[in-house]
């Protein structure tokens, strides 16, 4: 027997080698369907891990004896739905309703590569990009090879079978479920190419499917990495060198070893753990650790300091990221310049569980149970989980098993893989199963922050008003210069002449109409670990692109939404996004008495958000009293879950506009915890409306780009009240 | 020794006096509906019900539980079926679901207490609890779903009773 490629198929165990066979295939699709515009990768070499299910075409999908439909989600839960949103393509195309499907977390293999250059890896707001052509094509050929079945089992024509709610329909009113056909099905080649649905036929994409993983979250039953493990597993807490860069010189853990419950100390790269019976124990024997440390060069380390290092640096020439026209002459000439700098905070993630894994390393096998947004890279400088267990385990990669809990937040902190490496490297060293758990404090203090940034605009305006040039030099560390380091040119050189995507995104795309335009950027090193911190660069870009912008409007005469509006004439996606909002809003009528509203737009991860606040301020609180939110992210695969994600974004980014501030100070983190990182509360959270905008467009991201117009609508809404500027968050109303 | 009632079930265990109810639940008893948030009483992520007020498990000593009645997520209702359950599940509450134990937890205390709550109640009893994921605005709807759910079985009640 030979599949259709002419491949041989041996043995009886047909389904498996055709699972693990035919995903080399996929990626050649026939665009009979839909035709999205986006960019993805052709999946190719791996084959899809091993399977017992009864019929399991694809990786993403497998249909069991039992005829249960589970979908194989490779994407990491952290609230935005993926969970959900990924299982509905695949229900779309196998012609199933949502509710006969349910989801598993994928293990950590390069059949799930699907993130950009073949990671498996959440974030960037890619999962619905990523996802959409796999899992729609994982569907669509499982469906084709069932209604083969069910054609070859009654004698028709497969054109004359009808597939519906999960099975096959003979003309004649016959059914065969899908359970009957799946080892049919199994047998039967693998369609190369299949037809996917056009817009117009989904029934399932676009629909606000209630959540799958909503009931476990309302029972206390979603195992999350703070529940998951053995029974046997022990704790460990962990002290690191408080200061960025210290290394340890000495400890003495008799303290420690005299707390009922601890059983051992173990000396790690990243400090020293103390592992108990239980979490109480290890975190007492943890802090009843004496430890020498050596601060090293940077114990002085604070945020005078840091703040003149980036000023200096946006002083000097950064690299050009931007430049159009002919800027020099414009802002040489002695026409009055508007200047402006705006200054930005290190913010914590500060995930509602703190960082924590779980692992066990024995025989030379490496079991992790993580909270982690990044599974797998292999062949990256430093990798996924996968890739960073076995290392620090000192086990291969091959046998390191990792199972993806769900992850109580994400926001980017969890792409690091620092507490996955530190659970291997003791699990390493210790017996049995051991959980690293974080406290809050050690989650505040050792994160990978957003970065600190500085801004200097100047900008000329015509006799119109409208600006003539813009030039934006932005000061800041660079995220990818350590997490891929081959993506920031010139890296070597370590000064000018570098740049950062993440560090400039939104500022080097801002979409306004002007016809001299300089952006560049100044990468400044520092000791501060920084990362992904939800929607990146745009946290920066957007408040201060669209806060400069409004000060434009402002000393032009001209209405913030209209000046925008005039300058976006080439940017239909913004202006229409800009449109909804401002007539939700009813932007052009009074605002009840003592309140004012202030507008953004931002575009980020693909999608276009733009978001009116209402504000008012009394004795000296400010308080922003309802946000309305306009989103077009190209076609929606649930709108409740963009929804969700808007206000979400929202709330997160309001919260740091109105209170996030990490502070430096003798080389350490200040805040340790909620009473001095303050976060947002019920009390304060805005009433939000949100307007989805219908698109055919390609689907864009939702977790992330409702948060870049949050911080400067309600700044820009602070100004229209009092005609104070914001130009440094978080705000402080004076 | 401390003994008290989870859930309605007795307890007797002998675990360090000291050691927050917290940690008792999610180790020594095995039910870790109830989270770590912060160790601190800042976020209610370990919200549970001690004698029916909410009460932060993480701040409060094991021996402070002896005779006590201890309800935690787990115990609210078999399978979800708890109408602040139910609300959360038809208003779609949860996203990353960390906190919403607590959260949960924290409505049930208002509105045993308060069967009405206006937005401004809301406001008062919720912002013991943090969400970091931003579902106050669907926590408020939700509360206010479960105040209907629980306005409806109780004229049910007390129409199946005036019929008996």
């Amino acid at each position: 027997m030979k599949d259709q490629h002419g491949d041989p198929i041996e043995g009886r165990d047909i389904g498996k080698n055709l699972s693990r066979r035919s995903f080399v295939k996929i990626g050649v699709l026939a665009g009979a369907g839909l035709t999205l515009g986006v960019s993805y990768r052709v999946i190719k070499g791996p084959e899809a891990p091993p399977t017992d299910a009864v019929f399991s075409p694809s990786a993403f999908l497998r249909i069991d004896v039992d005829g249960s439909i589970t979908v194989m989600v490779a994407k990491s839960e952290m609230g935005q739905g993926v969970a959900t949103a990924l299982p509905q393509l695949v229900a779309e195309e196998l012609h199933v309703p949502l509710s006969q499907v349910s989801f598993a977390f994928a293990p950590a293999h390069p059949a799930y590569g699907t993130a950009m250059g073949g990671m498996q890896l959440t974030g960037g707001s890619t999962s619905i990009r990523d996802s959409w052509f796999p899992l729609c094509e994982a569907g669509a050929k499982a469906r084709w090879m069932l209604r083969e079945a069910a054609a070859q089992r009654w004698g028709l024509a497969p054109d004359q079978v009808q597939m519906n709610e999960g099975k096959a329909l003979h003309p004649d009113g016959s059914k065969l479920t899908y359970a009957q056909l799946a080892s049919a099905a199994a047998l039967l080649d693998i369609p190369k190419d299949v037809p996917l649905k056009g817009p117009s036929e989904f029934r399932v994409i676009g629909t606000p499917a209630p959540r799958l993983d909503v009931p476990a979250k309302t029972t206390g039953e979603a195992i999350f990495g703070m529940d998951a493990g053995p029974s046997n597993t022990r704790v460990a807490v962990v002290a690191r060198s408080p200061v960025f860069g210290g290394v340890l010189r000495a400890f003495d853990s008799t303290g420690a070893l005299e707390v009922q419950g601890v059983d051992e100390v173990v000396e790690l790269e990243s400090g020293i753990a103390v592992v108990a019976d239980g979490y109480v124990a290890a975190k007492e024997g943890r802090d009843l650790l004496t430890i020498e440390w050596a601060d090293g060069e940077w114990s002085t380390l604070d945020d005078t300091e840091i703040s003149d290092l980036l000023k200096e640096a946006a002083d000097e020439d950064g690299a050009t990221v931007r430049k159009e026209g002919d800027i020099d002459s414009v802002l040489t000439s002695d026409r009055e310049q508007i200047r402006a700098a705006y200054t930005l905070p290190y913010l914590a993630h500060a995930t509602m569980e703190p960082m924590n894994c779980t692992a066990w390393v024995r025989n030379g096998q490496c079991t992790v149970w993580a909270p982690t947004q990044f599974q797998n890279a292999p062949g990256l400088v430093g990798g996924g989980a996968r890739q960073v267990a076995a290392k620090a385990a000192g086990v291969s990669a091959d046998n390191t098993v990792v199972h993806t809990t769900f992850l109580g937040g994400g926001f980017g902190r969890r792409a690091e893989q620092d507490f996955v490496r530190e659970a291997a490297e003791l699990a390493g060293k210790v017996d049995g199963p051991v959980k690293v758990i974080w406290t809050r404090e050690d989650d505040m203090q050792h994160d990978f922050y957003r970065p600190a940034s500085y801004h200097d605009f100047s900008a000329v305006l015509g006799v119109d008003g409208m600006p003539e040039a813009w030039c934006h030099r932005i000061a800041s560390q660079s995220i990818l210069q350590r997490m891929v380091p081959s993506w920031v040119p010139d890296f070597a050189t370590n000064w000018a002449g570098t740049s950062d995507p993440t560090s400039t995104e939104g500022a080097q795309d801002q979409p306004y109409h002007i016809p001299n335009v300089r952006v560049t950027y100044s990468k400044v090193d520092l000791p501060v670990p920084v990362g992904f911190w939800r929607s990146v660069g745009h946290t920066q870009n957007a408040f201060v692109v669209e806060s400069f912008i409004d000060e434009l409007a402002d000393l032009a005469g001209q209405d913030p939404y209209e000046y925008r509006r005039e300058l976006l004439s080439e940017h239909p996606r913004h202006r229409a996004v800009l449109d909804t909002v401002a007539e939700a809003s009813e932007w052009a009528s009074p605002v009840p008495g003592g309140r004012a509203r202030g507008i953004a737009v931002a575009e980020s991860f693909g999608s276009f958000v733009a978001e009116v606040a209402e504000i008012s301020i009394q004795d000296g609180q400010l308080h922003v009293h309802k946000v309305w939110c306009a989103i077009d992210c190209g076609m929606v695969v649930n709108p409740a879950i963009v929804r969700a994600q808007m206000e979400s974004g929202i709330v997160y980014g309001l919260t740091a506009a109105l209170y996030g501030r990490i502070n430096i100070q003798g080389g350490r983190v200040v805040q340790s915890n909620f009473h001095d990182y303050q976060m947002l509360r019920m009390r304060d959270a805005p009433d939000i409306e949100v307007i989805l905008l219908p698109s055919q467009e390609a689907p864009g991201g939702v977790g992330e780009p409702g948060t870049p117009p949050i911080a400067p609508a309600v700044t820009n809404a602070v100004f229209a009240l009092t005609g104070q500027r914001i130009r440094e968050l978080p705000i402080q109303i004076v | 020794m401390v003994k008290f009632t989870l859930n309605g079930e007795p307890q007797e265990l002998n675990v360090p006096s000291a050691n927050p109810l917290l940690w008792v639940l999610r180790e020594s008893l095995e039910l870790t509906g109830t989270k770590f948030g912060c160790g601190i009483g800042q976020c209610g992520a370990c919200m549970v019900l001690v004698n029916g007020q909410p009460t932060r498990s993480c701040q409060m000593p094991i021996s402070a539980a002896e005779g006590s009645e201890v309800i935690t997520i787990e115990g609210l209702s078999e399978k979800g079926a708890h109408s602040v359950q139910e609300a959360w599940v038809e208003e779609q509450v949860p996203q990353c679901g960390y906190c919403q134990s607590g959260q949960i937890v924290s409505a049930v205390a208002l509105l045993a207490a308060n069967p009405n709550p206006t937005d401004e109640d809301i406001d008062g009893a919720m912002s013991s609890n943090i969400c970091r994921c931003g579902t106050y605005p669907a926590i408020r709807r939700a509360i206010h779903r479960a105040a209907g759910i629980q306005r409806q079985l109780a004229s049910t009640d007390d129409g199946a009773r005036g019929e008996e």
